[in-house]
């Protein structure tokens, strides 16, 4: 189990994705906060590699027991990687949704919409538990 | 928000708070250092046992000369041959034969019973039943003592053995059976039932001595130790836990719009109840009887097995060919069987076993192959 705080390497999105850049290849997942809303994850479905996707469009659906969500990628590109490990074991993301959970790889062709995103010490006072 | 007398206990065990009928109610406990959550509660029941508050339920103590005959008009299933010491589920309909309620009615004594309501219809019920004692000019006092007790199921297969260490008698009971202990000013109602398709109990007690009482049915068990053989568990794993055992909730396979023989739930209903001893019609009765003898209900309740992981949800519709046939009313990733299950209502000609429909997720090309499966998905062994 990974700390409930986000990292500091990541922006965050209102709608709870991180996605966190490296070249221009980007790592999205969803938060802590995000899961413990969701309750246990049952089911993640991610675009498959290869599909291009505009800044803001959903980029994959997570079920819980609760709830089916989209998934959003603030960042326009193309999907490079899909998790397998967590498409096998969905339970990932409750156990380490920074981590072992992340759920998509994109290279990023447009990172505008990045910068509307909030840095962890914003997102964590935005939505504290 | 109402809180139940174990609020301080679920806070203590890391309870996830959320509004269940106007009551704060754990959905889950989190435990300290990460873990926990529903399926983990949801196996602790299959596999050892857990704890759930059930509080929230209604608890209506119905008494007085005609209490009996009060009841009879309620329930769409018989309660004069009751005994003393037995428990019966039954269905209250309004005068369509649409579904008010499920319940399960004690009878505590020869005109003294108690009826235990969905935390969802406490409010509607007692309205109902005063408007039913009304009609009848009937002499019965209805007590609604849900605010005055608690009530708490202990599930899985562990628990009539850790019951026997305080209680011999306990484990003697038969399923539907209860017991009630007098100890000094204290009265605790023990009856083997339950809402998850495991063995164990239903405790209603006093709501001030329930610190006291779940220590002594608890015993040498630390709830919050790792491998504790009870464990708290959440409204979550409730949810699953019936729907495995193919029982309906209310909101979901029983409300007021579906006439309860669709339900398929026959034990439940005699629509002969005015005929012999003890004669009287129920509300909704006659229009049941309509239903019954022009060709039984046009939808009946099944259940499905969806091919693959997705969850198929409340309100979803079941099509066959281009034709809606259905809907879902429950859903959820089947944590035992490890594969997508639900309930719904289909058309009757569709409701064979093995019958094959699509369920419609609201994308388009996701639709999901769901096939008539027996109900309950999950017994226990």
């Amino acid at each position: 189990m990974g700390s409930p705080h986000p990292p500091a390497d990541r922006v965050y999105s209102e709608s709870h994705e991180w996605h966190k850049l490296d070249g221009d290849v980007l790592t999205l997942g969803l938060t802590h906060f995000a899961v413990e809303q969701l309750t246990d994850v049952t089911y993640a479905e991610m675009k498959p590699v290869g599909t291009k996707i505009r800044p803001g469009d959903p980029i994959g659906e997570v079920e819980s027991v609760k709830a089916t969500s989209d998934v959003y990628c603030a960042a326009g590109g193309e999907v490079t990687e899909v998790n397998a490990a967590v498409k096998e074991d969905p339970s990932l993301l409750n156990s380490d949704p920074y981590g072992k959970g992340w759920l998509v790889k994109v290279r990023v062709s447009d990172r505008a919409g990045l910068s509307g995103c909030m840095d962890a010490a914003k997102y964590e006072t935005t939505f504290k538990h | 928000m109402l809180r139940t007398p174990l609020y301080q206990s679920h806070v203590e065990w890391g309870g996830k708070m959320v509004d269940f009928a106007g009551w704060e109610m754990p959905i889950l406990y989190q435990r300290p250092g990460g873990g926990g959550g529903i399926h983990d509660e949801h196996h602790q029941v299959r596999t050892s046992g857990g704890v759930f508050d059930v509080s929230h339920m209604g608890r209506v103590k119905v008494s007085g000369r005609h209490a009996r005959r009060f009841l009879e008009r309620l329930c769409t299933r018989k309660i004069s041959d009751m005994q003393g010491g037995q428990c019966r589920y039954s269905l209250v309909c309004h005068e369509r034969g649409g579904i008010l309620d499920d319940v399960i009615v004690y009878r505590m004594d020869e005109d003294e019973f108690l009826v235990v309501v969905n935390a969802s219809n406490r409010a509607k019920l007692l309205a109902h039943f005063e408007r039913v004692r009304a009609a009848g000019e009937l002499v019965v006092k209805i007590d609604d003592q849900t605010e005055s007790t608690a009530m708490v199921a202990l599930q899985g297969p562990k628990v009539m053995e850790l019951i026997g260490k305080v209680s011999r008698e306990v484990p003697t009971l038969k399923r539907y059976r209860f017991t009630v202990k007098n100890l000094l000013i204290l009265k605790l109602v023990v009856s083997r039932t339950g809402y998850t398709g495991e063995d164990g109990v239903e405790v209603i007690l006093p709501a001030a001595s329930v610190g006291m009482v779940m220590k002594m049915l608890l015993k040498d068990v630390d709830l919050k130790a790792a491998d504790a053989e009870l464990k708290p568990a959440g409204l979550g794993a409730r949810d699953t836990l019936r729907l495995e055992a193919g029982m309906p909730l209310y909101g979901h396979e029983l409300t007021e719009e579906t006439d309860a023989l669709s339900t398929g739930l026959d034990f439940a209903i005699s629509l002969d109840k005015d005929q012999g001893e003890w004669a009287e019609t129920f509300v909704g009765m006659d229009a049941l009887r309509r239903i019954r003898e022009s060709g039984g209900p046009a939808r009946k309740l099944v259940g499905l097995a969806i091919e693959g992981k997705r969850t198929a949800r409340q309100g979803m519709e079941v099509v066959s060919g281009s034709e809606t046939v259905g809907v879902i009313t429950s859903g959820c990733l089947s944590p035992t069987l490890g594969r997508a299950i639900a309930m719904g209502y289909v058309r009757a000609g569709n409701s064979g076993v093995g019958s094959v429909m699509q369920v419609g997720t609201g994308r388009p090309g996701a639709e999901l192959t769901a096939t008539v499966v027996p109900l309950p998905f999950y017994k226990a062994k």
